[in-house]
């Protein structure tokens, strides 16, 4: 296990460093170089201060110079600073919103899980039951749904019409003034609909796949045997089947990861939550580069961590995997 | 020279055994039964010709110019005059929905285009010549992949600034792992069949084989993925339009009708509902579409 877990992080290095080249590269493939954006607005510059200045940003090195020495600043976590008036440091702004966004993350994975796979298991066991067949509409409909829409038609149903939730935000005005579990729920109301929306569309995907995984196990020789040596069905399923059945769900559940960081741009956009999504949106329209590529760099590097931990994890749940050594995707 | 026509007699044989595209007429007709037994994917299909015509004949069949406020007109709900009411300043929803369909199949189809270029070259090419070269780009595919697809497409859009043609490149640049990685595996099993080592033995060239030969074999995959690439690059579209890096506006489309939605929510649930829903339908369509054609057309999933 221990061998397979270096070999596995030996291989995420050249990927690593591949996130990085392809972050350079898009930084380089802008049209227009710092240098060149502030002569924009300094019509009178002199050809020596346009020099001075492209010296300054060390534009005039050679392309390899310049990544190395980007990747070293980037290696020690220095993205600059944020073109936006505050000036803070890239790291700054998005250290204290990472908690927030992976937070979210956490949960969303959590049910997704915890109510996929009990939905799989359902319709698989009940195989072109009416309830089957409501649930293959559903996945459709999850699959066919922007989440942004789903959320508002939730804002309209349980804010405006209804009143029951807030729709914005992760905390009252008030909330200082609350007491502890006034401030429990405050907090945990305005988590239910972010969370909610953010979770249907995994929702579906992962409850198909639930239910695909565990009618391929019970074909297989050992559940006719359980059968055949007079096991209660739920015994079958729930003892023998499903275990297995759930190896493939929870790699899936990791490659997840990226697709929910990424998901996450919307959902804390139109819920109005200070999370990485949030700074990503606001970054792209004031085109803050400092702050996009340490976002990019970061996420990315997220998700191959959640990669690696799903990789992991499928080791650690399917002894056939350490035998093999398997090759890492 | 003995030798040589007997590889010659046998690649003869065997084309005539595998003919990739030789029975056209046989597999059209038992690509209809099966296709037409499935409802929901000729309901998917009927919806997707009925959206394609609308957005090709949106300005016949918008009751207003897209364009056109009217300041007595704001926020209407709908009604007779304005069937699916009016925004803050009095544009008609419908006739801008209509208009926005143009925009959303464009956009579906041109970045689908690119996207299954570029898949198909990396995956053949990768498939094609093993070895080092495979290794090199499958990484490039991994690396692709570990980006958060909307973090890359925010950053292109960003750096670009949005416009038509760039949302079209960066979704199709961002959207071809998938594809990349599928035309790979057909052309792996494909590559080792008796009609390609018969062409081979026959002195056809690599790009020869690889494009007369493999390539057609393996659309049927990358056709029912192109048409569900469709509906992910709508929903892409929409989602960046959205956010406001998508389609400018005044231009509409669904996903900028929806900010509109959005800025009004307390008050129109007409702006939200409609172009949100015509998202939906339009997706749905195209999956079941999609899915309709690979239970169909592939013949190793029909059960």
């Amino acid at each position: 296990m221990l061998a397979y877990l270096i070999r596995r992080l030996l291989i995420s290095i050249p990927l690593l460093l591949g996130i990085l080249v392809l972050s350079f590269v898009m930084l380089k493939l802008a049209p227009g170089e710092p240098g060149v954006i502030q002569q924009d607005l300094q019509a009178r510059a002199t050809g020596a201060q346009r020099e001075t200045l492209r010296q300054l940003y060390g534009l005039d090195k050679p392309i390899y110079v310049q990544f190395g020495r980007w990747l070293w600043r980037v290696v020690r976590l220095d993205f600059g600073r944020s073109y936006s008036p505050d000036g803070r440091a890239a790291l700054d702004k998005i250290a204290e919103r990472i908690p927030i966004t992976l937070g979210l993350n956490v949960l969303e994975l959590l049910i997704i899980f915890s109510v996929a796979v009990p939905l799989g298991i359902l319709s698989a066991t009940r195989q072109y039951s009416a309830f089957d067949k409501s649930m293959t509409l559903f996945v459709f409909v999850g699959f066919a749904t922007p989440d942004f829409w789903l959320a508002l038609l939730l804002m309209i149903l349980f804010g405006v019409q209804l009143g029951w939730l807030p729709m914005s935000g992760l905390r009252s005005l008030n909330f200082e003034y609350l007491d502890f579990w006034a401030q429990v729920w405050d907090v945990l109301s305005h988590l239910i609909l972010p969370v909610l929306v953010a979770s249907f569309g995994g929702l579906a995907y992962l409850s198909r796949l639930m239910r695909g995984s565990l009618l391929e196990v019970v074909r297989q020789d050992y559940i006719r045997t359980a059968r055949a040596k007079g096991l209660s069905e739920g015994d079958v399923i729930y003892k023998h089947a499903v275990r297995n059945a759930v190896i493939p769900v929870v790699t899936l559940l990791g490659m997840m990861l990226p697709g929910l960081l990424g998901g996450s741009v919307f959902i804390e956009t139109v819920f109005a939550i200070p999370g990485m999504g949030q700074l990503f949106v606001q970054s792209a329209f004031s085109r803050d580069e400092p702050v996009l590529m340490a976002l990019i760099v970061i996420g990315a590097s997220l998700s191959l961590l959640g990669n690696i931990l799903a990789d992991i994890s499928y080791g650690l749940v399917d002894p056939r995997i350490r035998v093999s050594g398997r090759e890492a995707r | 020279m003995l030798g040589v026509r007997r590889v010659k007699r046998t690649g003869q044989l065997l084309e005539g055994e595998f003919p990739p595209m030789a029975r056209p007429a046989l597999r059209r007709s038992v690509f209809w039964r099966q296709f037409r037994k499935n409802q929901l994917a000729v309901c998917g299909g009927a919806v997707v010709l009925v959206m394609t015509l609308a957005a090709l004949f949106a300005s016949a069949l918008a009751p207003y110019d897209p364009g056109a406020y009217d300041v007595t007109q704001i926020l209407m709900p709908p009604g007779l005059a304005h069937w699916l009411g009016t925004d803050q300043i009095g544009r008609d929803v419908l006739s801008r929905m209509l208009y926005g369909a143009r925009i959303s199949m464009a956009v579906g189809f041109v970045s689908v285009g690119i996207a299954v270029g570029v898949g198909t070259l990396i995956g053949t090419v990768a498939a094609y010549y093993g070895g080092r070269v495979d290794e090199v780009l499958m990484r490039f595919v991994d690396l692709m992949l570990n980006f958060p697809r909307l973090f890359l497409l925010l950053t292109l859009i960003a750096l670009l600034r949005p416009s038509i043609w760039v949302i079209m490149a960066v979704i199709g640049l961002t959207g071809w792992m998938g594809l990349a990685r599928l035309v790979r595996g057909e052309i792996l099993s494909l590559k080792e069949r008796e009609f390609v080592l018969s062409a081979r033995a026959l002195g056809a060239r690599d790009p020869r084989i690889m494009f007369h030969h493999i390539l057609p074999n393996a659309l049927v995959p990358v056709l029912v993925s192109a048409t569900l690439g469709v509906a992910g690059a709508i929903l892409a579209e929409s989602g960046l339009s959205f956010l406001g890096l998508g389609v400018q506006p005044p231009t509409p489309s669904w996903g900028n009708i929806l900010i509109e939605g959005k800025a009004n929510i307390e008050i129109a649930w007409w702006l939200s509902v409609f172009p949100g829903l015509a998202i939906l339908v339009t997706v749905l369509a195209y999956n079941l579409l999609g899915e309709g054609l690979r239970d169909a057309l592939d013949p190793r999933l029909r059960q």
